[in-house]
């Protein structure tokens, strides 16, 4: 079980916190000029990806705050975690 | 020959407390301190079960918990009573009762055992081969598989004891109480560490601890003196605390741990009551120590399975530790130094070593001159090719091995005895470690898994790191545990070690034998009565990843997880298929460590406390006016209020009248309701909901629908505007937490310029919802001030109110087509209120009714319910509510998706109503629906979603979605059910009062 390290309130139990899928998806400002492949893509695909991983997470049981977190998932290391909106650490 | 198997000697033993115990009905006596092993052991008794394929005859093994064997039925026939127990671990108490399992009628004759004349016929697969056709036949033959396997008894009774759950967090935990364990806890504690150090045995000291051998001293002291000293130091440590009886089940990422604390096992079972039995410890650590030991291998040969074959190092423990000799004429058989500590044990107390059977030609160690000294004859270079005796081992053969080990040669020699240690050399524990998520790597040199790639902040020490000898373990722990805690004080001075072992090994995996192996049954699991046979079977078979062989022949998939076989298993693949061994890795290790009880896993989470339940403000009113109650989500509902010995049919037919023809009363407390403020409030409603909201005055409600973005819908519920910037959402009862998320979701992270808050009020409030006729006569008497003429309070509006001096919200809105009011008050006053309106409503017959009777009011108006009527394959559209979904607006949640290539097709399934033929007739929710019968296969057109019997119409009214129902009013299609068809046809949803004329009627 993880040990995430919530940017609003610092270290807690995995069980207090709910994976959200992939991170940095935006949603279309204009979905209805989308067609439906480009809406397909936006709404379905993921990666999944073995290795480093952007994904978001919500402290659903604390201070309910979404929030990101890079994580290897090999090896369920979590490189970093910060707040929506601020910009993904670089490697 | 049971009188001389006891030796005074040990102070493990307490000979003065005597304990009696029965084992298959048969009273014996044991001292305080022995285990049910050592019990028997010292009345004589190896024969304690049977194998589970073969129903072999089966002794003790080991002395711990990597056990193959001697699992047996613990306190037969009572509410304690627990399968697969190891023997070698139960602690004997005044009373105890076990019995063998999978044997029948008894242990010494067990009917099962033709299965062992029949093992030609019975290779890996067997079942799988054989039962695998006609496929339909499979459940005649597993009635008769399944009743002939299966090892204990479950119970039949609920548990009696008491489980608890606890936290625990640590700077360092070390895992083992052995030599290493011991002195890396003290120098952790010593150096300002917060430790645990927890011990699955009920002592200290690992097999360190009966160490009493002049072949290995430290500082020039017997090691089990020295060893004592430590404990007692340690013992003392204010930073340090220590759990036996305490078992690491399952090291998970993090440095999360779960270990399992026995509290009362070893108790007599009259000191156990209120007393917690099993404590399951979650330990968060900073850093933690492996120190969890190794385990002895057996030697695979021919009949290597017999009652008084054991490990040589159970067979010194039992006589160091408990007094206890195993045999009286024994035999060693090893490849390793390790066996010679076993016989000098034995020598010490003058019990008779037949002969040493040793794999190497050349023994080169001073404990090995010490033992021939002793006039032991040491056969060198032999091997044992077979042993005999039925219920106990009485004599083995051995052969001279070849040079190269592959083969034996030469006379077959005879020798009695009535025990065979076997020593194999030893395999580290690596089990927690690779939980862990650690990788390890295989030493060739003495063939060990040992780990090497850390995926915490963690480390292994002693021998589970694959240091045996103690000279190496004292040395290497020091300087590890120095580094990895980062500390300059060791806390020992120098530290002298003698030791008289060489750790020269001859490792043969699989020992060569004079028949052919087709003729042969050398164990590897023990447990799962896989043979040397079977694995080269499954390889024949084509069988090449270690995780396909484990499953073929069952190698490993015991109870004990093949602690003992899993080395020799890969050992033999390896040498088998001419790959290296440590290209095949291991196949997984898996929590738990050893078997924990359900009772640990659940803790008090038992009964009542299985799951959390909520109940509304008035729950206590519904449970004294005698209702049933109906679990939605968490919460408890009212059902249905019966009367008179009604039934719930009788019962719902009545409420659901009564709500109609005069007035009904609802708890709707727990609808989920969700606060939102914000200047941007309208904005943020016209985006989750597919209507539009900005134009909603203050103090009127509108009904929502929500979607997901994939255009399915998600929840719905009416929201009010209470003022500017402010509104109440309801929710579904079960969606309430979800919805809530939802928002937050696109509140936090698509949306975070919106100026909008949101909180969730649902317990903040009662909602008692009145309906019917006669709804606002009951309502101005409860709220005389309000002024509730339909000029004033139209349907779909709100008014603030007061009851007694308390606000309240009153709602004019409806779920059941009928003229209703909501009133939402502050939690604690909501069984006040309650009880006002049925005092005010008693002339006009208010009837209590609960979720059964709403359920059947909002379907006479074909209004849904989501997650009953809808499935998340449903969009509005689908659901005939084109009505509102809004046109204009720009975007919505989900909006996108209602035309997509996939949610425009015209043969969706849509949500129609249903008439039975018979309007008696009530269809079964969930049945299917068909059009055409004949063609095969019949295909599929949709399902009833929710059906009644309409009292106020007089018939049967159903819902359900069909492929292209929309376009199918008045059409006829069929139910078919198991023993007859019901014909149906397809009609309106809205099944009364269409027009809305009762919600809309001058009262």
């Amino acid at each position: 079980m993880f040990l995430i390290n919530c940017p609003f309130c610092g270290e807690r139990e995995q069980s207090e916190f709910k994976a959200g899928g992939e991170a940095h998806i935006v949603r279309p400002k204009q979905p209805t000029e989308l067609s439906d492949d480009e809406w397909a893509e936006y709404l379905f695909m993921r990666k999944n990806i073995k290795g480093v991983q952007f994904e978001r997470w919500n402290h659903v049981h604390g201070c309910r705050k979404w929030f990101n977190m890079v994580r290897d998932t090999s090896n369920d290391q979590i490189k970093a975690v910060y707040k929506m909106g601020e910009k993904p650490p670089v490697e | 020959m049971t009188n001389n198997l006891r030796f005074k000697t040990s102070r493990f033993i307490d000979e003065t407390y005597r304990i009696s115990f029965k084992f298959n009905n048969k009273t014996y006596f044991g001292f305080k301190g022995d285990t049910l092993a050592s019990a028997l052991l010292a009345n004589g008794i190896h024969l304690v079960g049977r194998s589970f394929k073969y129903h072999r005859p089966r002794g003790i093994m080991t002395s711990g918990s990597e056990e193959p064997n001697a699992i047996i039925q613990l306190n037969d026939n009572s509410s304690r009573t627990e399968p697969n127990v190891r023997a070698t671990e139960v602690e004997i108490y005044e009373g105890l009762v076990a019995s063998s399992q999978n044997c029948w009628p008894s242990v010494n004759f067990d009917v099962g055992g033709i299965n062992n004349l029949l093992s030609p016929i019975l290779p890996a697969g067997f079942y799988y081969k054989t039962f695998m056709w006609p496929a339909s036949f499979w459940e005649k033959y597993e009635y008769f598989i399944r009743k002939s396997a299966g090892l204990g008894k479950s119970p039949k009774v609920a548990d009696p004891d008491i489980y608890e759950h606890h936290y625990m967090h640590c700077d360092v935990l070390v895992i083992g109480g052995g030599i290493s364990g011991i002195m890396a806890a003290k120098m952790a504690a010593k150096n300002g560490f917060k430790t645990l150090l927890v011990e699955e045995k009920s002592y200290l000291g690992g097999s360190s601890i009966y160490d009493n051998s002049e072949f290995s001293k430290i500082n020039n002291q017997i090691t089990s003196s020295w060893l004592e000293k430590e404990i007692n130091e340690i013992s003392k440590l204010e930073n340090l605390e220590i759990k036996t009886r305490t078992s690491v089940a399952a090291y998970h990422g993090y440095n999360f741990l779960l270990a399992r604390e026995n509290l009362t096992d070893h108790l007599p079972i009259s000191q156990r009551e209120n007393k917690v039995r099993q404590r399951l410890l979650k330990i968060r650590a900073k850093k933690v120590i492996t120190a969890t030991g190794s385990i002895e291998r057996p030697l695979i040969f021919d009949n290597n399975d017999r009652p008084g074959i054991m490990l040589s190092s159970a067979i010194k423990k039992y006589i160091d530790l408990y007094g206890v000799a195993c045999g009286e004429n024994n035999i060693l058989f090893t490849n390793n130094d390790t066996a010679y500590e076993t016989a000098m044990s034995l020598i010490q107390r003058g019990i008779k070593i037949n002969a040493i059977i040793d794999n190497r030609e050349q023994i080169d160690s001073k404990i090995s001159y010490e033992v021939e000294k002793n006039n032991i004859k040491i056969y060198k270079g032999y091997s044992v090719v077979d042993t005999y005796g039925y219920r106990r081992i009485n004599k083995i053969s051995i052969m001279k091995l070849s040079k190269d080990g592959q083969t034996v040669i030469g006379d077959k020699t005879k020798l009695n005895c009535d025990c065979l240690g076997l020593s194999g050399g030893w395999t580290p524990a690596v089990h927690l470690f690779t939980q862990s998520g650690g990788k390890l790597k295989f030493r060739e040199e003495d063939q060990v898994f040992i780990p090497n790639v850390y995926p915490s902040d963690q480390i292994s020490i002693g021998s589970c790191n694959g240091d045996f000898s103690l000279d190496e373990i004292i040395k290497n722990t020091l300087s590890s545990i120095k580094k990895f805690l980062d500390i300059d004080n060791s806390e020992y001075k120098t530290i002298e070690t003698i030791s008289g072992l060489n750790q020269s090994k001859r490792n043969i995996w699989l020992l060569p034998s004079d028949k052919s192996i087709g003729k042969t049954k050398s164990f590897v699991d023990y447990q799962n009565d896989a043979t040397a046979k079977d694995i080269k079977l499954a390889l024949r078979e084509g069988f090449r990843s270690i995780e396909h062989v484990k499953r073929y022949t069952t190698t490993g998939m015991g109870t004990d997880q093949g602690k003992l076989g899993n080395m020799h298993a890969l050992g033999i693949i390896s040498e088998t298929a001419g790959t290296k061994m440590g290209e095949h890795g291991t196949t997984t290790f898996r929590p738990p460590y050893t078997p924990l009880t359900f009772g640990t896993i659940v803790g008090r989470n038992v009964g009542e406390f299985f799951d959390i339940f909520r109940r509304t403000p008035i729950h206590d009113w519904h449970v004294a006016n005698n209702a049933e109650f109906e679990n939605v989500g968490q919460w408890k509902r009212a059902w249905y209020y019966p009367k008179d010995n009604e039934n719930m049919h009788q019962a719902v037919q009545r409420e659901s009248k009564a709500a109609r023809d005069s007035a009904g009363i609802l708890d709707a407390s727990t609808l989920g309701k969700i606060d939102i403020q914000g200047t941007d409030a309208s904005e943020f409603l016209n985006r989750v909901y597919t209507n539009a909201w900005s134009k909603l005055a203050v103090g009127k409600c509108r009904y929502g629908l929500m979607l997901n973005e994939d255009g399915m819908v998600y929840d719905d519920g009416v929201t009010t505007r209470l003022g500017e910037n402010h509104y109440i959402m309801t929710t579904t009862t079960g969606g309430a937490a979800n919805v809530l998320g939802k928002l937050e979701d696109y509140l936090q992270t698509e949306w975070p310029e919106l100026d909008v808050y949101l909180s969730s009020v649902t317990d903040h409030y009662a909602t008692i919802s009145v309906c019917g006729p006669n709804s606002k006569k009951i309502v101005s008497k409860v709220i005389p001030d309000l002024d509730l003429s339909d000029e004033k309070f139209p349907h779909m509006s709100f008014k603030n109110a007061k009851i007694n001096n308390i606000k309240c919200r009153v709602m004019r809105i409806s779920f059941t087509g009928e003229h209703s009011y909501e009133i939402n008050i502050q939690a604690n006053f909501g069984k006040s209120v309650w009880e006002k309106c049925m005092e005010a409503g008693k002339d006009f017959n208010i009837t209590p009714y609960g979720t059964e009777t709403m359920h059947l009011l909002r379907a006479e108006k074909g209004f849904i319910i989501v997650g009953q009527d809808t499935d998340a394959t449903l969009t509005p559209i689908d659901l005939q509510m084109d009505w509102i979904v809004s046109k204009k607006k720009y975007d919505f949640i989900g909006k996108r998706s209602l035309y997509r290539s996939d949610t425009i097709r015209e043969d969706r399934k849509q949500l129609v109503g249903l008439l039975t033929e018979n309007p008696e007739e009530v269809l079964e929710e969930g049945a299917q629906i068909v059009a055409d019968i004949k063609k095969s296969p019949i295909e599929m057109l949709g399902h009833v979603t929710s059906s009644y019997y309409s009292p106020n119409l007089k018939k049967s009214i159903a819902l359900g979605v069909v492929k292209g129902g929309k376009n199918m009013l008045g059409q006829k299609l069929i139910i078919p059910m198991e023993n007859k068809n019901i014909n149906v046809t397809v009609a309106d949803p809205v099944f009364l009062d269409k027009e809305g004329e009762r919600l809309n009627a001058k009262l």
